[in-house]
């Protein structure tokens, strides 16, 4: 019996292997389930676009995306990773939280294999723990949040109170905002990730009354905020400043109003003004009939960035040197300008602060206020001592 | 004054468990079926509201969409799934239940998409009103406030002084009997759970315009639920009453003073996390002393 189904487990395999035999497969394991799905969506939509206008191809070569639903658990995406090593794929990209990313990326830079981020760039594989094999296309994690301490500072806040949920990516925020701002900081409020009630510390700010303040509450929780935020009548009163993927647009459309006047930081905003990011907003918008969030747009500069290395190495990933000095170049037109690779394989690039106000539509967008940093590159480049 | 706010935000929440927990409570305490689908009646009026306020723009028609889809999908499960498990061990109940649980996430999303809905605080509940001098309440918080004690007063009406309350405990003390009388106790059954259905879709429909409406949205505050009606005591409004509203006073405090009182003596960067993880912990600990003290709840419906 068992012998019957591993033979047919080789035949599926080999006739799968067969359909395409030119092709670069990339593994492509991100959210799609769970209320975070929306995430994914836009990252697999985003990176479907790159390869779309290349007539299924990167950089000229032949692409079959092995796209995968990881439903926010780092053991599922660990195991499907696994499975697509074993079957042999030497690309992987889409991994959209930091802690699935942490259980996906040993494994595959110790097979050898490829990793670049098109989403979460968390500190442990920043610094001491880098590796030759993994990228990040999007941002350092911390990139946010020092955005969000230059921000005060350029807006003139003296006083600030930070709100943020008691776990990793939460107390890495209020810390990241610290290391840049410099001003006083006059309470840190710890809330849980699964509160959905704010009224408690809506009474502690409007009793601290501080000149801003800096909020980073991840997807429904960032919903809960900010509506409660203005129902209490805060916003008028104390601005809110709050890292871009805290407010993206699909969270933006939840909340409505209440977000108007908020003040987010980012890595990108639609209304840069580049060629090749304006045309990406259009083309998003006709393919998918919505308009793209930064995930989005990660995820298309981070296909663009693999297509410009398999484009070096001519789809073969068996030169892996190559492979690997092609990546470090970063030769391609990304959508955010401005883009090169530190020692560590984090982006070196510009930070943005936008407002969310009202277009001539009446509809609420972030717009670009002003370059806020240039050349932005994290702190932990210094302890990474990537071998050549 | 801080104070002062800090209690209405802990009665306010309390009156959002309690509509949650009185239904949990007759289910658990007169059907004896652990239900832990009750937060999924929860969403579901959420996004019938949200769907229904988008598309008529009526808040109003939001509350009966809301009312209708929770109470209707109440029946529905009861009809098809709960019915088959009243004899069986709670085990039983738990594992279905909790299947029903994925599967309403996973219809919501695939019907209503899953993107989270907005739904705006409708016009006449808008802004806050200065409760006391210097101390602004926002009005839908206080609408929640209101709404809940009317609720309180309806559930006691009808549970003490109609045919059908009178019905309702008599199949909690003894259902058995009650049928041998003649009555039907099936059709009681299901009436006490699509009225349980329906409180909490109301409780869906209210804290649609300050909270998120999602996927999963249940389940953040099923436990919560749960703690309230251990605390007042299983199949007890009363209890559930006075369950929720320590529950959300011990909450909100916890939340609000912890922070200060232990900032006082360790430093902000200890205090706060701390603070957060001792506040969280609060009403366990609440229920854990309750239980000590009376190992029935605090209004046990049965001795």
């Amino acid at each position: 019996m068992f012998k019957k189904i591993a033979v047919g487990a080789l035949m599926c395999a080999s006739t799968l292997a067969w359909a395409a035999p030119d092709s670069v497969e990339i593994g492509f394991i991100t959210t799609l389930s769970t209320p975070a799905g929306y995430i994914g969506e836009d990252e697999r939509d985003g990176f479907n676009l790159a390869i779309k206008q290349g007539d299924g191809q990167l950089g000229g070569i032949p692409i079959s995306l092995i796209v995968e639903d990881d439903a926010l658990k780092p053991a599922n995406a660990k195991q499907t990773s696994d499975r697509l090593i074993q079957s042999g794929v030497q690309l992987f990209t889409g991994v959209n939280f930091s802690n699935v990313l942490a259980a996906v990326v040993p494994g595959v830079t110790r097979s050898g294999a490829f990793y670049v981020s098109l989403n979460p760039g968390p500190s442990v594989f920043a610094g001491k723990r880098c590796d030759p094999n993994y990228f990040v296309a999007s941002y350092q994690n911390d990139a946010y949040h020092a955005a969000g301490g230059i921000a005060a500072n350029s807006l003139g806040y003296k006083k600030v109170a930070l709100l943020a949920p008691n776990y990793q990516a939460g107390r890495d925020a209020i810390s990241g905002f610290k290391e840049t701002f410099e001003g006083e900081v006059i309470a840190e409020i710890y809330t849980t990730l699964d509160q959905s009630d704010f009224s408690v510390e809506m009474a502690r700010i409007r009793d601290l009354n501080p000149d801003a303040i800096y909020q980073f509450h991840p997807g429904g929780t960032g919903i809960n905020f900010v509506k409660q935020y203005s129902a209490a009548g805060l916003t008028d009163t104390v601005p809110m400043v709050t890292p871009g993927f805290s407010l993206d647009l699909r969270m933006l459309e939840a909340v409505g109003d209440a977000a108007e006047g908020t003040y987010v930081t980012g890595i990108w905003s639609m209304d840069i003004d580049n060629p090749q990011s304006k045309k990406f907003v259009s083309d998003f918008q006709e393919e998918y009939g919505r308009l793209p969030t930064e995930y989005a747009m990660q995820a298309y500069d981070t296909a663009q960035l693999i297509g410009s290395a398999l484009k070096a190495v001519d789809g073969d990933l068996s030169k892996k040197d190559d492979f690997r000095a092609a990546l470090r170049k970063a030769d391609f037109q990304s959508l955010r300008g401005d883009f090169r690779f530190n020692t560590n394989h984090h982006p070196i690039q510009d930070l943005y602060l936008m407002q969310i106000v009202k277009n001539e539509d009446g509809q609420l967008r972030p717009k670009l206020i002003r370059e806020i940093a240039s050349d932005y590159e994290d702190a932990y480049a210094a302890s990474c001592e990537m071998p050549s | 004054m801080i104070f002062f706010e800090q209690l209405l935000n802990g009665l306010q929440f309390g009156m959002m468990l309690f509509m949650l927990a009185a239904g949990l409570t007759l289910i658990f305490g007169i059907m004896g079926v652990v239900n832990l689908t009750h937060g999924s009646f929860y969403m579901v009026g959420a996004y019938c509201a949200a769907y229904t306020i988008s598309s008529t723009g009526s808040f109003l028609a939001g509350i009966v969409a809301a009312l209708l889809g929770a109470g209707l999908y109440g029946v529905v499960v009861e009809v098809l799934v709960i019915r088959r498990l009243y004899k069986r061990d709670h085990l039983y109940q738990v594992l279905a239940t909790l299947g029903l649980l994925f599967f309403t996430n996973e219809a919501v999303s695939i019907i209503f998409g899953r993107r989270p809905p907005l739904v705006n605080i409708p016009s006449a509940l808008e802004g806050s009103i200065t409760v006391m001098p210097g101390l602004p309440y926002p009005i839908i918080r206080l609408s929640f406030i209101v709404l809940g004690a009317l609720v309180a007063v309806g559930l006691w009406y009808l549970v003490n002084r109609t045919r059908i309350g009178m019905l309702i405990r008599a199949g909690a003390d003894d259902h058995e009997m009650v049928d041998a009388l003649g009555v039907d106790i099936r059709k009681l059954y299901t009436i006490v759970f699509a009225l349980g259905a329906l409180l909490a879709g109301l409780a869906g429909v209210m804290a649609a315009p300050i909270l998120a409406v999602e996927i999963g949205m249940g389940e953040r505050i099923l436990i919560t639920t749960f703690v309230v009606i251990v605390i007042g005591g299983v199949g007890s409004v009363k209890g559930a009453l006075v369950g929720a509203l320590l529950v959300g006073m011990v909450d909100s405090l916890g939340r609000a003073f912890l922070p200060q009182l232990l900032g006082m003596v360790l430093s902000p960067v200890i205090a706060g996390p701390l603070a957060a993880g001792l506040a969280s912990a609060s009403i366990y600990v609440l229920m854990a002393v309750v239980l000590i003290v009376k190992p029935g709840g605090l209004y046990p419906a049965r001795s």
